[in-house]
């Protein structure tokens, strides 16, 4: 897991998409802190983190979109598929990578939130708590995305599909409100992203959003592991 | 080193390896040699446990494919038939890489120059691997499946699409490896394997259709060698002249040839060669020879008669 995580960590940071979500990441960060704080005099960051919540589900496949399909279309796979490793670490490995990458740029945006500090009053549970969900997000993101890049030798596929299954995930939670049908709506507000996340940024600690996102994380890690499963049986 | 009992597999209805069962023993070079689509890579990718198959076991050192994957590939290195080489890599990145993934316990810088040394990239070693040629690309894959120092060295088509330089170079390796490792490689290219191997499989549609030492495989394709004659002569009289030659196991008329020759098929018994005897012959009965032309001693005409033998048995 080590060698994998170490290598692909450094991948990013030696091509072009490592810096293009890197600046993307950077750019929006900044015209969203500026818009919803510095422009409107406003400490509450609220709007800040749906928005960026927002961004993710269109940044983030960016930065997953490559792990697998490229390493399929070239055929690098093979060098771990016949390594005395397990597929578990593999998968452990890029993700792991691909989430320091996330959380390295939300600690560099965050810096900004020091000017705040300066100028009006911040609750600072209410800041980590929504920085920690944010990163929660991520990792859910991040696990969706190696799950579709592990679906097709291409890259373009993979991140469209990734948007694609995330704004999804978004829309449910934003539409809910409108489906009149009660089960439905009770079991898709269950499935939300959107609800369990209002919670952290309106200051409220919630286990249950905690092991929700780890468990999406945790079910789309596995299915990438069983996609690799299944094609060395097929 | 490595043991295959009963492997079968299938792609839905297609049968891409039929019950095939071989053992390779320590110390060997044994080439698997089919024509394209004959299973080959299908069975190299079963046998370093990158595909599993329908039914079957897979030994490696005493592992079980199966049941102790980690064991098992510990105990082999192998490069694909496409170099499984990261473009934005150095040379050195690369094997420290895989050096750290395959988790070695050797020294690893002695360990990483002395595979260096041998297979002839230490000049690459800091050069990015989208920029080395095919043939130092190939020789960085054969690096990354000596890391390790494993006791079976798998290489699937290790030549192709190399210069004939570069395959006369890579040939020598192989040859310099076989005295540390077992290795198994895989062609569809004959002389390859009279080069490197003493010993051949040899696979047609799924079928393990011949296992033998080279020198016996190099007999079958002198044995299938025919020649043919373009003689000058009646073909009543030519014919039984030819056929009391000693040595002489078939001769044939198949056609005219320039209005007054004709084409005469020989074909000489096993070990037997009767081109002198043949001349004198024709020169002591007044038949011009206007020429000979060897034929049949090629992989396509062993192949068919291997075939044809299998068929005959079953």
């Amino acid at each position: 897991m080590k060698a994998i995580y170490k290598r692909e960590l450094k991948a990013y940071l030696t091509s072009p998409i490592g810096y293009a979500f890197m600046g993307i990441f950077f750019l929006l960060s900044g015209a969203v802190f500026a818009y919803t704080t510095l422009f409107s005099l406003s400490a509450d960051l609220t709007a800040y983190f749906t928005y960026m919540l927002l961004f993710l589900a269109v940044l983030l496949p960016l930065l997953t979109m490559k792990a697998f399909s490229e390493e399929r279309r070239q055929k690098t796979e093979q060098i771990w598929l016949t390594a005395p490793v397990r597929l578990t670490g593999v998968v452990l490995g890029k993700f792991f990578a691909a989430l320091t990458l996330f959380a390295a740029c939300l600690a560099v945006c965050s810096l900004a939130f020091l000017i705040l500090f300066r100028y009006g009053e911040v609750k600072v549970a209410v800041l980590l708590g929504d920085l920690f969900a944010l990163l929660l997000v991520g990792m859910a993101f991040i696990a969706v995305g190696l799950f579709v890049s592990a679906l097709t030798e291409n890259q373009l596929a993979a991140a469209v599909g990734t948007v694609g299954i995330l704004l999804l995930f978004l829309a449910v939670s934003l539409l809910n409100d409108y489906i009149p049908v009660y089960w439905l709506r009770f079991i898709l507000s269950g499935l939300s992203v959107f609800s369990r996340f209002r919670n952290f940024t309106q200051g409220v600690f919630d286990p249950a959003a905690l092991v929700y996102y780890l468990s999406i994380a945790g079910v789309f890690l596995f299915l990438t592991v069983r996609v690799y499963d299944r094609r060395l049986r097929t | 080193m490595i043991e295959v009992k009963h492997l079968t597999k299938h792609y839905g209805t297609f049968c891409a390896l039929d019950d095939i069962s071989f053992s390779v023993g320590k110390g060997e070079v044994v080439g698997l040699l089919g024509p394209n689509g004959a299973g080959k890579s299908t069975a190299m990718n079963i046998l370093t446990g990158c595909l599993s198959a329908t039914c079957g076991e897979v030994f490696v050192g005493g592992a079980d494919m199966r049941e102790e994957p980690l064991k098992a590939k510990r105990m082999l290195g192998y490069l694909p038939e496409q170099p499984p080489l990261y473009p934005d890599m150095t040379v050195g990145e690369y094997l420290r890489f895989v050096y750290e993934l395959k988790g070695c316990d050797l020294p690893r810088d002695a360990h990483l120059a002395e595979i260096c040394e041998l297979v002839r990239i230490g000049d690459v070693f800091c050069r990015l691997i989208s920029q080395l040629s095919k043939g130092y690309r190939q020789r960085v894959g054969i690096a990354q499946a000596l890391i390790g120092d494993p006791g079976l060295v798998i290489l699937d088509e290790p030549t192709v699409g190399l210069d004939p330089k570069q395959i006369i170079e890579v040939r020598a390796l192989i040859r310099t490896l076989s005295r540390r490792h077992t290795v198994l490689l895989s062609t569809h290219i004959l002389a390859e394997v009279q080069a490197v191997c003493n010993r051949v499989l040899i696979i047609n549609r799924g079928k393990l259709i011949a296992d033998e030492q080279t020198d016996t495989l190099t007999r079958m394709i002198e044995d299938g060698i025919c020649y043919r004659y373009g003689i000058i002569g009646p073909q009543k009289d030519v014919l039984p002249l030819l056929r009391r030659v000693p040595g002489v196991k078939e001769a044939a008329f198949t056609g005219e040839y320039d209005g007054e020759a004709g084409i005469f098929r020989l074909t000489f018994a096993p070990g037997a060669d009767c081109r002198k005897a043949v001349y004198y012959a024709c020169a002591k009965a007044g038949y011009p020879i206007l020429s000979a032309v060897s034929g049949g001693g090629d992989l396509e005409s062993v192949f068919i008669r291997l075939v044809d033998n299998s068929d005959g048995h079953a």
